[in-house]
């Protein structure tokens, strides 16, 4: 009983907070500056969550040739930079990111 | 209604859902191993983890709950906290709804409940290619919310019936697909000074409030790097304006 609870009230508040912004903001009249300010959005909040990841590795934070998601992030933030082009960058990316483990795994 | 109308549908709901597969990889071994804790750290029933993926249905709050659970901390508590994990899913409304303003509830609200990190992420790299809105960008949306809905509680059903197969997912690196796509969506958006200031202000808030609990540094850093992007455009704005200004010719020459 207590699960079920817990799981309508996250449902509730998760719902809550997606459904309204996507629904009513297009209905309403935003300033000129709030769509200004919309547009840094995906920037904002995917780096956010990238740089952080790539950076701590069991909340520790490391700086080293030894962190494979840093070194492999900026390879393939340079990839995207160099082509623009998305699936160049995952295939890329997601390449160098197994081969180069595998090569750490070697000299460890 | 015509045969090419269905197929530019079905056209966008495949393509929504090819573009979602590396998401899906990197959503993968965390799939496995909320099942797995769910049933057995945070002691949910099956249905109890089934729940959290099925009507809960956001990643990083399902995995908060559950560790607050088993933890002992009482609903009302892990209800608030999830509500402040989520909190940028209004961010992602806000900036998606006046591309759906056309859309009736039929779909604002399944697109509205399946609204994730990765979906938002794939339907603003799709829209970044084109300038204008797509005509069946709404079943773009809808193929990549639903690949991600299937895939997750799939996931979190192998991880409650076999999680204890599975004790090293997290090392496998799959995350990494997750990592890499967001890069590839970011980097080419970076195309002016302002956006290079809002992901620079991003990575470093990131980072200096990474330790904040229930991933509220996710949330600041965000805050500060949108500010940081305006203020930023404002700031070039404004001094074009000056230079347009000191460049005409000034004719009332006085003093030299």
């Amino acid at each position: 009983m207590e699960e079920l609870w817990l799981i309508l009230g996250m449902t509730a508040v998760t719902f809550g907070v997606r459904y309204p912004s996507l629904a009513l903001v297009g209905r309403m009249q935003l300033s000129d500056g709030v769509i200004r300010a919309l547009r840094y959005v995906p920037v904002a909040v995917l780096t956010a969550i990238i740089v952080p990841y790539m950076l701590f590795r069991d909340e520790v934070f490391v700086i080293s040739y030894t962190n494979s998601y840093l070194v492999a992030g900026i390879v393939a933030a340079l990839v995207s930079w160099r082509s623009k082009n998305l699936l160049l960058t995952i295939g890329a990316g997601l390449v160098f990111f197994f081969a180069y483990r595998m090569l750490l795994g070697f000299i460890a | 209604m015509t045969d090419s109308f269905f197929t530019t549908r079905r056209t966008s709901f495949v393509a929504g859902m090819r573009d979602t597969i590396p998401m899906v990889v990197g959503a993968t071994p965390f799939g496995i191993i909320f099942g797995a804790f769910a049933v057995t750290e945070a002691g949910l029933s099956f249905w109890g983890a089934m729940g959290f993926s099925l009507f809960v249905f956001a990643g990083s709050a399902q995995f908060i709950g559950a560790t607050l659970l088993a933890q002992g901390t009482g609903i009302g508590v892990i209800v608030l906290t999830t509500f402040i994990v989520n909190v940028r899913h209004a961010l992602y409304g806000a900036s998606l709804a006046p591309y759906m303003k056309h859309l009736t509830q039929r779909w604002l609200l399944p697109l509205g409940f399946w609204l994730t990190d990765e979906t938002y992420a794939t339907v603003v790299g799709n829209w970044s290619k084109s300038k204008e809105p797509q005509p069946n960008m709404e079943w773009y949306h809808f193929g990549s919310s639903i690949l991600m809905y299937v895939n997750w509680n799939f996931w979190t059903l192998v991880g409650v019936l076999f999680g204890s197969r599975f004790e090293n997912a997290a090392q496998w690196g799959l995350d990494f697909a997750m990592i890499v796509t967001f890069t590839g969506i970011v980097v080419p958006l970076l195309v002016n000074r302002p956006m290079v200031v809002c992901a620079v202000v991003a990575g470093v808030a990131g980072v200096a409030f990474n330790g904040l609990d229930n991933n509220l540094g996710l949330l600041v850093a965000s805050v500060l790097a949108i500010a940081a992007g305006y203020l930023a455009e404002e700031y070039t704005r404004r001094n074009e304006n000056n230079r347009l200004q000191s460049n005409t010719p000034i004719t009332d020459a006085g003093g030299e």
